[in-house]
């Protein structure tokens, strides 16, 4: 039970990175790693989502509006089965992230998933967040640097 | 009643080959691209994703374009792409506590935890045109600091003290309330107010907030925090079994505080409208909020007496789409009502002629 656990927070980790990730990105990095055979499961496919909020930003939920989404289903050959679920009408992308989550489920192939894919992915998210952090916080109004009587 | 017009078929292909002319303007001009106008009329793109309520923004993009700028044309064309589409399900509540924020600000508290971040913001600019910008040139690339850390929410600041009425909890047996589902029916409970303002014209909202200040529906609002920034997005996926992330989507949060209730057995707090869009709306979520909480006047027992304070009427008249198809369909043949109208207007004026021994002109118009 706790390995399930533990298997789906790694899973989960993955696909936040891949749904962050621009498509183009994904595919360059796939390009590194030996793809095992894999059968499609589910046809990768656009739709819609609803988007829900929070009265209040914490209370009870209420219905904003919708978004695209793409979803796609793989198989590995060893019999791992992944998802791929991703924001936009990206039908590749949503089949390559679930070819990752297929191989991050993958003895074999987890680790180069993670060295390849995902971690190399994983920097060019955090750097982007946090250059974007940066240029917001230099927009910080700092009330204490108001020194009073000089000059 | 409308009528089958025959023949009109080649002036209407006609037409539409002059429009997709017009729309190119000029053919000296560069085509203008969608990723032009998603990266550099973002706040337009904004405005059409929230009002057609449909998060994509290549497609608010291309309904722009086709839109030639025409941003309720383009609203339009986004709402009936949705209808094209299938449902997948509904995302989990976002969390807009854990929001990376790009501007948040509060006039409420100086001193807020995480400061009064500004972030892209028209506030403070002189609202003077800049001749530099009718030419081509890069802008300066921005100054950085030390990233931020996650700020909580002003409201929640407050709430720790009492001073602020709790959100309303959600109940599990009750559905979400979803007008494009079911129609609208009244009395209708604040989630799907909140949707429908979520989705209203902004220009609405926006005279209805204004006119709560100007004494309609007064509720003496503070902006209690507007925030921007992106917010991350989850699905529950049946297959998988867990709820899977779908990426983030930017959104714009404003908490009004408004004065007081409270009663015998209950001390007085403050109280709460909330709005929230996609992308950098603000305008949209501080009028959303203003109207959100004047329409909470019959379960704040307040008396109901301006149009703001009217869910009827606000929710009825909000929606952009629906609004102009009705005034835009006067536009369209009504021949055969107003050939009714015409011979029953000529039998009263025969018989006002009659009746006051008057002669009846001898020209008649619209002959």
């Amino acid at each position: 039970m706790a390995a399930e656990r533990a298997m789906e927070g790694r899973r989960k980790a993955a696909m936040a990175v891949l749904a962050h990730s621009d498509a183009a990105d994904i595919a360059e990095r796939l390009g590194a790693v030996d793809v095992s055979v894999h059968q499609t499961l589910r046809e990768p496919e656009n739709g819609l989502v609803m988007v829900r909020g929070r009265i209040g930003g914490d209370g009870a939920p209420f219905n904003l509006g919708e978004a695209t989404v793409s979803r796609a289903a793989v198989r590995l050959a060893t019999g791992e089965v992944g998802f791929g679920y991703t924001l936009g009408r990206d039908l590749d992308k949503a089949r390559m992230i679930a070819l990752c989550d297929a191989m991050v489920q993958s003895r074999e192939l987890a680790e180069a998933v993670e060295a390849k894919v995902l971690s190399p992915l994983r920097a060019e998210m955090a750097a982007k967040r946090s250059r974007r952090s940066a240029e917001a916080a230099a927009t910080r109004v700092d009330f204490y640097t108001m020194v009073r009587g000089e000059g | 009643m409308y009528v089958a017009v025959k023949g009109g078929e080649r002036a209407i292909e006609n037409a539409h080959r002059l429009l997709a002319h017009e729309r190119r303007g000029h053919r000296d001009v560069p085509e203008i691209s969608l990723s032009q106008i998603s990266e550099q009329l973002s706040l337009g793109v904004d405005r059409v994703m929230t009002e057609g309520s449909l998060y994509d923004r290549e497609l608010a993009a291309l309904a722009i374009k086709q839109a030639r700028g025409d941003l309720i044309e383009a609203i339009f064309l986004v709402r009936a792409f949705r209808a094209t589409l299938p449902r997948f399900g509904t995302t989990e509540p976002v969390d807009t506590g854990t929001m990376q924020v790009r501007r948040r600000i509060s006039s409420t508290f100086k001193d807020i935890p995480g400061g009064q971040v500004l972030g892209p913001t028209f506030d403070y600019t002189h609202r003077l045109l800049d001749p530099h910008l009718a030419e081509e040139g890069a802008p300066e690339a921005p100054v950085t600091a030390e990233p931020l850390a996650v700020m909580p929410r002003v409201t929640d600041i407050l709430g720790r003290d009492g001073l602020i009425e709790p959100s309303p909890e959600g109940d599990a047996d009750t559905p979400v309330g979803d007008l494009t589902r079911e129609p609208l029916s009244f009395p209708a409970d604040r989630d799907l107010r909140l949707q429908n303002l979520a989705r209203a014209d902004e220009g609405f909202l926006l005279a209805l907030g204004y006119s709560t200040q100007r004494g309609y529906g007064r509720s003496h609002p503070f902006a209690g925090e507007i925030r921007f920034g992106e917010v991350e997005v989850e699905f529950f996926a049946e297959d998988a079994g867990f709820a899977v992330p779908l990426g983030s989507i930017p959104m714009t949060e404003c908490q009004m505080v408004n004065q007081f209730k409270g009663s015998a057995t209950e001390a007085p707090c403050f109280t709460r409208g909330y709005g929230l869009a996609f992308g950098q709306s603000e305008r949209k979520t501080m009028s959303m909020a203003l109207v959100d909480r004047s329409l909470r006047a019959r379960e704040l027992s307040e008396e109901i007496k301006a149009p703001a304070q009217d869910e009827e009427f606000v929710m009825s008249h909000s929606d952009n789409v629906q609004a102009t198809g009705f005034v835009e369909h006067l536009k369209l043949p009504h021949y055969v009502d107003f050939q009714s109208e015409l011979g029953l207007l000529r039998k009263l004026r025969a018989e006002f002629f009659e009746a006051s021994g008057r002669a009846e002109p001898l020209q008649e118009a619209a002959e």
